[in-house]
């Protein structure tokens, strides 16, 4: 098992604010890491800065490293643009193209690189769309639009989207917060399936989520590290105080 | 006499027709005081518009009896015929046919350039520059359009007869439109210029359009690997029924636009086919020949109904904008409110 | 050229060319002020803004009557477009789901993207057939133009005032009505104040309509039911001279006057509803 992405030494700013304070941790790949913390602690900066996200935004800064695959992604000469194909990203309210059918949303990264060839563009988006577990559902009508979708249903559209350009990591900023019980389970389910071909992040405020679904947990603290590990070690034998009053809701 | 019995049979109808008491009326009418007397001036918009319709038929009728649907597609504008004792013929088809051409290449020339600016303004650039821009482009169409004219005639004109029309003829000059004798005031003149008077416009409906795409949108195309032009396009096809609302707005002004056009375009009375001929509008035959038309009758009734037709154009382009715009709100509220 | 730097080049390329298209439409907008300013310069005196209007091809003289009967018009269609503009607006934001403002405001959407000209063969039915070319015909038809403008600021300017301001003064007892007219008016005056000057500013640039109700004159203002002159039309008439070395300056110098009222109210409001970034 090897490391997929690599952070060193990572520190983000918003304008004068400083957000994240010197992050250090490995990726495992092929595995599902949780960030979890209460808020405004820096999770969704943090998995932002991982695709290049974070600079979108105007006064946004980061300094540190990166490593995807042993490359530095923040390297001088590296376009984002480049880095966010091989790293996929879901939102926390899922954003389907509503002027977009179904198969046009799940389609449209493929479109992006240039592919034009419809019987590989239907290969690709029917394979997609049977990874998210969203076939059944919408097979029998591509060319609805993607927002004629429950909320489930539209978030896991977002993820077929994202898996059709063949990502090396998923990063997931909150995905089952603005979702019911049973949408987030089926979900969740997902997650776990793509941890054996993708390296999966996840921010998640819900602490038993993290604790269902991922292998490693880190915990974030206003912008810095406490403390990074096997999720089984993070929730039964937490080695900091400040962890273990978290994971037992002395403080949210 | 009369009077006074019709009064209080009316006073009784109203009564039973509301199945109150004028007591009770009379209350109403006290506690929404405000909202009544306010309303009353508010309607001021149905007197005017009702008024104008009524009128721009009823003095247009005179033509419209003469002439009958013929005007629509009849050729001649002849007020005073040459030979005595045959009657005037006034038909309109040259007019909407300058306008319509005049219109289409405004929207050719102006619409490109606006989306241009648009998409500058909104997606590439960072908001103080936005800002500073817009108060320009914003400037553009403060200016009033006699200056338009003004330096239409004096500085355009001579500017595209020198440099631009010669050129354009020896390259284009296969096509038909482009051939014949070059004439300065022209209707691709008036195009131009009507182009430059809509891109203020355009642009700004435009570029405040796609600024409300929600940043969700944008996000979800850049975090697939998206270049700035490709996220844009995703801006563009989400505001796609906005910036069109945008275009026909845009159209409705250069089908409306007089003084400028009139200074520019030659006011000549023909079914031009070349670009480069002179030609009319329905709002510049107005502007030209309103003032002298006083014999026959009929002249200034004919007038009056090239008024009326440019009223019914600009009436149906602002409403189908306003149709356009309308649905656009549906469906980006649809996808919303998950 | 693999896909991914052709993606690039066309990143660059469109980007580009919708900065051009920016400089494209500055170009004629810094050609027309420079223009302005050259031609009509050299014209200006106190004299050109004082003097009597003289007959084409006469040297000499200036637009003063112009720059009065401007004033007038402009004026008098202010004093009965803005009371009635502000009254509607006040309807139309205070009762705004109501079957009369909902009809209301469409038609003052239809009636603001009407041609000027359509409203100056109008107010030519209904006023100079009656009482011949005559100021208070122009001044109608430009009122008939900045009603549904100021209208249209008005109401959007009172639907920003915050309801806790509304529910404040309706907490201390005021009743609707006064709450309406004294607060939120108040609290909406500054947009309301923009929006007179802007629509002011467009309706003094405007001809068409002004071509058929004033008609336009040489002389000084004689009364409202007479004829009188406008800088608009002045400018017009000055252009269409064929005595170009006498009278085409004094066009451009007229049409100097017109852009500096109307781009000086512009700049003026523009600067006074600036936001401020930190």
């Amino acid at each position: 098992m090897s490391y997929r992405i690599e952070i060193e030494n990572l520190n983000a700013w918003f304008g004068k604010k400083q957000v994240l304070k010197g992050i250090n941790m490995k990726i495992l790949e092929n595995a599902v890491t949780a960030i979890i913390g209460p808020s405004g602690c820096g999770k969704t900066t943090l998995i932002r800065c991982l695709n290049r996200m974070h600079e979108i935004v105007p006064g946004a800064r980061v300094s540190g490293r990166v490593l995807l695959d042993e490359e530095d992604i923040y390297g001088e000469y590296i376009d984002p643009v480049t880095i966010r194909r091989r790293i996929g990203m879901i939102f926390q309210k899922p954003n389907p193209f509503p002027m977009m059918s179904i198969y046009d949303n799940v389609a449209a990264g493929l479109k992006l690189n240039g592919m034009k060839n419809k019987s590989m563009l239907d290969e690709i988006v029917e394979k997609s769309i049977k990874m998210a577990d969203l076939w059944d559902e919408v097979k029998d009508d591509l060319n609805k639009s993607g927002a004629s979708l429950s909320g489930g249903q539209q978030q896991r559209l977002c993820i077929a989207r994202a898996l059709a350009v063949e990502p090396e990591v998923m990063l997931m900023d909150e995905p089952c917060s603005a979702l019911d019980p049973m949408a987030t389970a089926k979900i969740e389910t997902l997650i776990r399936m793509l941890a054996e071909d993708y390296t999966v992040v996840i921010v998640t405020h819900n602490m038993q989520q993290a604790a269902r679904v991922s292998d490693f947990t880190a915990f974030l603290y206003l912008g810095e590290l406490i403390e990074f590990g096997p999720t089984k070690d993070i929730f039964e034998n937490p080695k900091s105080e400040l962890t273990e009053k978290y994971i037992t809701g002395e403080f949210g | 006499m009369k009077t006074e019995k019709k009064i209080p049979k009316f006073l009784s109808l109203l009564r039973s027709k509301l199945r109150t008491s004028p007591k009770k009326i009379y209350s109403y009418m006290r506690t929404h005081r405000f909202q009544i007397l306010t309303g009353l001036i508010a309607c001021n918009i149905f007197v005017i518009l009702g008024g104008m319709v009524y009128k721009m038929l009823s003095q247009s009728w005179l033509s419209i009896e003469t002439y009958g649907m013929g005007f629509l597609w009849g050729r001649v504008w002849e007020p005073t015929p040459p030979t005595p004792g045959v009657p005037p013929s006034f038909g309109a088809l040259p007019l909407i046919w300058g306008t319509l051409v005049t219109s289409g290449i405004a929207l050719l020339l102006g619409v490109p350039i606006s989306l241009g600016i648009g998409l500058a303004l909104s997606e590439f650039s960072p908001k103080r520059f936005n800002y500073l821009v817009s108060f320009f482009v914003e400037l553009l169409a403060a200016i009033p359009s006699v200056i338009y004219g003004l330096w239409g005639i004096f500085v355009l004109i001579p500017f595209l007869q020198r440099y631009v029309y010669p050129s354009l003829q020896t390259v284009l000059g296969f096509i038909p439109i482009f051939q014949g004798e070059i004439h300065g005031p022209s209707i691709l003149t008036a195009g131009i210029v009507l182009a430059i008077m809509i891109i203020p416009t355009v642009a700004a409906i435009s570029r405040d359009v796609i600024s409300a795409v929600p940043n969700a949108q944008r996000e979800a195309i850049i975090a697939l690997g998206a270049t700035r032009w490709e996220t844009s396009r995703v801006s563009i096809s989400y505001a796609r029924s906005g910036v069109i609302g945008a275009i026909i707005l845009g159209l409705g002004r250069a089908v409306g636009e007089t003084m400028a056009v009139t200074m520019v375009i030659g006011n000549s009375f023909n079914l031009f086919t070349s670009l480069f001929n002179p030609g009319y509008t329905l709002s510049s035959i107005i502007a030209n020949e309103f003032r002298e038309a006083s014999t026959p009758p009929v002249y200034i009734s004919a007038l009056i109904e090239v008024g009326l037709i440019l009223f019914v154009l600009a009436l149906v382009i602002n409403a189908l904008a306003r149709l356009i715009i309308w649905r656009t709100m549906k469906t980006v509220k649809g996808a919303e409110a998950v | 050229m693999n896909k991914y730097a052709f993606r690039k080049v066309k990143d660059r390329m469109m980007i580009s060319l919708c900065y051009l298209a920016l400089i494209v439409a500055l170009i004629p907008l810094i050609s027309i002020l420079m223009e302005t300013m050259i031609r009509g310069a050299p014209v200006i005196n106190l004299g050109f803004l004082f003097q009597r209007i003289p007959p084409l091809g006469q040297p000499g003289g200036g637009i003063g009557p112009a720059i009065q009967g401007t004033l007038i018009v402009v004026g008098l269609a202010s004093l009965i477009g803005v009371p009635v503009g502000i009254v509607s607006g006040i309807y139309l934001s205070e009762f705004r789901e109501s079957k009369l403002a909902l009809a209301a405001r469409f038609l003052n959407d239809v009636l603001s993207n009407m041609p000027s000209i359509v409203i100056g063969i109008f107010c030519w039915t209904l006023i100079v057939v009656v009482i011949g070319w005559s100021v208070i015909a122009g001044a109608v038809a430009l009122a008939i133009m900045m009603i549904p403008i100021v209208a249209r600021t008005t109401e959007e300017s009172m639907k920003l005032v915050p309801a806790s301001i509304r529910e404040a003064a309706i907490a201390l007892g005021i009743p609707q009505w006064k709450t309406t007219m004294t607060v939120v008016l108040s609290g909406a005056k500054r947009g309301i104040a923009t929006g007179i000057l802007l629509s002011v500013a467009r309706i003094t640039g405007e001809t068409a309509p002004l071509l058929l109700t004033i008609l336009g004159s040489r002389f000084w203002f004689s009364g409202f039911t007479e004829p009188t002159a406008a800088l608009p039309l002045t400018t017009f008439n000055f252009s269409q001279s064929a005595f170009s070395a006498i009278d085409w300056p004094k066009a451009w110098g007229a049409s100097l006057i017109l852009i500096l009222m109307i781009l000086g109210i512009n700049v003026v409001v523009r600067y006074y509803t600036r936001e401020k970034y930190g």
